[in-house]
């Protein structure tokens, strides 16, 4: 619940003045304002800068430093009033937050200053508002990838108990780690450009063979480029194989752009090696060379300006494909035009609309090489449109690319997308949960049976020990929700036990539920389980004393029993229960025992009690205070 | 080139047109309203001075304007009640609280029905729950604004109840009610005939003093 609306939850608790000739059943007891004190002002002295405010908006939130008792600490008694040696202008930014319930984060605050402030009054940086979490999120990444940046270079040791594996992954991933390391990337580097090298020269015409044609150096040496080609290929081949032993996830690696690369480079060779010397395929064989090309590519492991090239292209793939589109488009346009405009001249270079398409290329990037010109006056007006256009469509796209690239280039980080991708997730998340916040409160107040603390005629240190943890607007709002639930003669439950609960009416046929049950006969008589806990609730309108006592052991037992219990669906024995009692300081451990008992006599009586789950399958066991879910039910509501 | 400069200016223009338009709104909710001075207030109604000045603190607060809309109202509500739907039920409360039926909510209105709501008697209470229910302001209660009221009730529960809502059990409720109330069998609930019967049911009197201490 928003703290805004704190103040409006008198009027909300009024207006329950509607459903009170509604309701069949009785209400529950309102909480009691134990401190009774007028509202007061009091002062905040931080640093020297007074601030003031009403105690009542401090105690909003308890679980803060000046929501809770801890500001006592700070108490100065001569000049009475609350002394914090820490930054005032932060201070602003926190005590806003009591008021109005929403935190701000400043954007001239420094981020690790601002997280100290928070961490000190007890504020976690979650609670945020929308309004300045995104520029809170992007600011703490920033420095901690700073913190990590620096740290980064400060270690050179690297973590013991690296397996083979992952020293040589690390060694492959990160070459200054090792000197090792340095050497294997170095001598790679070296190998690919000996390799392009060779594929290179390999086609130039060197060669002063006695016959007149010039033969290109690849056929006149061919042994030595072939010792070369072996020799680089062998390379890449151990280094890939290497690779793809070290990689902590082989089937990622294999499916990374940079693994296939590096197939595909070296597959031309071992093709070549197989196939024979037939004339067929020899064609073919000589376009795979063309592969080879692709050992460039090799390069950008090497070079980081390559790799955020590439990523950059990839990023605006959408942009790219704009371009792409609107230049077909206008290709096709003019092409059309200029066919038709042509058409009548004589010994025109523009035969079919297909030919007048380099025409159109060539016009509109502006190259303009000459073989093909319009001749007719029409031709050369619409050429010239053309061409004017061309810089239009090509000029457009192209600062988009160029943004997106320096853009990627500053922020150098690959993983900076993945990452905000997360927070983003984190954020959504985030939001639902606090939405679900306020709903989640009630339900778990409930498990844990702080409800009851309104009906137990308890003593003074239980209900402290049960309000320690909720302020009193929280059991104020939880009443008026409780009051409801008695309207309505429903209760709230999580969606968890509503699906089961909605299988276990579809498949048994219950008698109806009619609110209005007599009391008396309740406990005594057969019934189910569901009847049980009906019964239960028209006993605490009524004065069986022995009954609610024990009643109000069993659940004064659920709630020692659920806060400390997890959630786990083992069907533990009474045995266990009764020993954790013990452990727990339970008032009522004596009376564990005859009070379970008591309660599940009548199930066990009735022969439709089916062994369903929530409420409780076995007769002989009902309350099991291990889950939460339970509890719930169980306990007396 | 002429055409282009052409399109751009058309466009400004429209721009220009559009912040005018913002412009109106701005000064339409920039109305705010002040309240009658805190000792007529004190004399109308049967709070105290520091009572007073709570409730008004809290509601500046959410309505800085000084008058409470339907739509802030139910969002207000709406806070209290997570689980479900709780904006059927706030419209009818909102009726209720604007008395003189002009779409809002001043901080006398509001005073005044919670004056009568947590410090009135407790005939002036069940009157105004009666004026609650009569949606049509009619003096009768008839079945199908029940139903309604019931059924608003119910939303507010959520859709995760234990036992899940049936689809007839405002219907069940409301015959329930009609069975206590509707002592002539008329088919309709009179003041006199509520006032009675919720005097007659003790339940019911126990729950009405729950919220004497809510200030």
């Amino acid at each position: 619940m928003a703290a805004g609306v704190a103040a409006w939850l008198p009027f909300a608790r009024a207006a329950a003045i509607g459903w009170m000739p509604v309701a069949n059943l009785p209400m529950p007891v309102a909480p009691t304002n134990k401190n009774k004190r007028q509202d007061e002002l009091i002062i905040l002295n931080v640093s020297g800068r007074r601030f003031q405010t009403w105690r009542n908006t401090l105690d909003r939130y308890p679980d803060t430093l000046l929501g809770s008792s801890e500001k006592e600490f700070f108490f100065n008694e001569e000049t009475r009033e609350y002394f914090f040696d820490r930054d005032p202008d932060s201070f602003r930014s926190i005590l806003n937050f009591y008021r109005t319930g929403k935190l701000h984060y400043p954007r001239y605050e420094c981020i690790s200053a601002y997280d100290e402030e928070l961490a000190f009054f007890g504020i976690i940086p979650e609670i945020i508002s929308d309004c300045c979490y995104e520029e809170y999120k992007d600011r703490k990444r920033e420095n901690t990838e700073r913190l990590m940046d620096d740290l980064e270079d400060n270690k050179d040791n690297k973590p013991p108990n690296m397996t083979c594996r992952e020293t040589m992954w690390r060694a492959f991933e990160n070459p200054h780690t090792s000197t090792m390391a340095l050497v294997f990337y170095y001598v790679t580097g070296f190998f690919i450009a000996i390799s392009v090298i060779t594929n290179v020269v390999e086609t130039v015409p060197c060669g002063s063979m006695p016959n007149q044609r010039d033969i290109p150096c690849g056929e006149r040496y061919t042994e030595a480029f072939f010792c070369m080609d072996t020799a680089c290929v062998m390379i890449f081949t151990v280094e890939y194989l290497m690779r793809l032993f070290a990689a902590p996830s082989r089937y990622r690696f294999m499916r990374s752009v940079m693994s296939i690369i590096d197939v595909v480079a070296i597959l031309p060779y071992y093709i070549g090696l197989v196939m024979t010397n037939n004339e067929d395929v020899s064609g073919a064989f000589v376009t795979l060379r063309v592969f080879r090309v692709f050992r460039i590519f090799k390069f950008s492991r090497h070079s980081q300006g390559l790799r955020i090239l590439g990523y950059t292209l990839k990023s605006c793939a959408s942009e790219l494909g704009f371009l792409l589109f609107s230049l077909t488009m206008a290709i096709i346009i003019f092409a059309t035009v200029m066919f038709y405009a042509e058409k009548g001249s004589s010994s025109s270079k523009f035969t079919s609309i297909p030919a007048s398409f380099w025409y159109t290329i060539v016009t509109m990037t502006t190259l303009g090489y000459g073989d093909m010109v319009p001749k007719t006056i029409a031709g050369k007006i619409f050429g010239s449109i053309c061409s004017l256009s061309g810089v239009l469509v090509i000029a457009l796209p192209v600062p988009v690319i160029v943004s997106n690239f320096s853009r990627i280039y500053h922020q150098n980080q690959r993983a900076d997308k993945r990452r905000a991708q997360k927070v983003q997730k984190a954020r959504l998340a985030r939001m639902r949960i606090s939405k679900a916040g306020s709903s989640t409160a009630f339900l778990h107040s409930k498990r844990n049976g702080l409800n009851q603390s309104l009906e137990l005629t308890g003593s003074l240190e239980e209900d402290q020990q049960l309000k320690k943890t909720t302020s009193l607007l929280e059991s104020q709002h939880h009443h008026l929700l409780h009051c409801l639930e008695k309207t309505t003669n429903h209760e709230f439950v999580d969606e968890r036990l509503y699906e089961q609960g909605y299988l276990q009416t579809a498949l048994q046929n219950f008698p109806s539920q009619s609110p209005s049950l007599s009391s008396e006969e309740g406990v005594t008589g057969t019934c189910c389980s569901r009847r049980t806990k009906k019964n239960i609730q028209a006993l605490n309108a009524t004065h069986t004393h022995s009954h609610t006592h024990n009643l109000q052991e069993l659940s004064a037992l659920h709630i020692h029993c659920g806060e400390q219990q997890p959630l786990n669906t083992s069907r533990s024995s009474l045995n266990l229960m009764s020993d954790e009692s013990g452990s727990l300081n339970c008032k009522s451990s004596g009376l564990v025992t005859t009070a379970i008992i008591s309660i599940p006599t009548p199930p066990s009586n009735n022969s439709r009690a089916n062994p369903d789950a929530p409420p409780p399958p076995n007769p002989d066991a009902p309350p099991r205070p291990n889950t939460g879910s339970d509890v719930v039910k169980i306990s007396a509501l | 080139m002429g055409v282009v400069l052409g399109t751009f200016s058309m466009h400004t223009k429209q721009v220009n047109y559009r912040t005018d338009k913002v412009d109106d709104e701005l000064e339409m909710t920039m109305v705010s309203h002040r309240p009658e001075g805190l000792e007529q207030l004190e004399a109308q109604t049967n709070f105290t001075k520091q009572e007073l000045q709570v409730l008004y603190r809290g509601f500046k607060n959410e309505c800085p304007s000084g008058v409470v809309n339907e739509e802030t109202f139910k969002h207000i509500y709406a806070q209290f009640f997570p689980h479900g739907d709780a904006s059927t039920y706030a419209h009818y409360l909102f009726n209720a609280f604007d008395t003189g039926n002009n779409g809002s909510i001043k901080f006398e209105d509001f005073v005044m029905g919670l004056s009568t709501l947590l410090r009135g008697t407790v005939r002036d209470k069940l009157e105004w729950t009666f004026h609650l229910y009569d949606i049509n302001r009619d003096g009768f209660i008839n079945r199908e604004e029940m139903t309604e009221i019931v059924r608003a009730i119910y939303d507010m529960m959520g859709k995760y109840t234990y036992p899940a809502l049936k689809g007839d059990v405002a219907k069940q409720h409301v015959d329930t009610f009609f069975e206590k109330m509707d002592k002539n069998k008329d088919g309709v609930v009179t003041l006199e005939e509520f006032v009675i019967a919720c005097q007659e049911d003790e339940n019911m009197m126990r729950s009405m003093q729950l919220f004497e201490n809510v200030m």
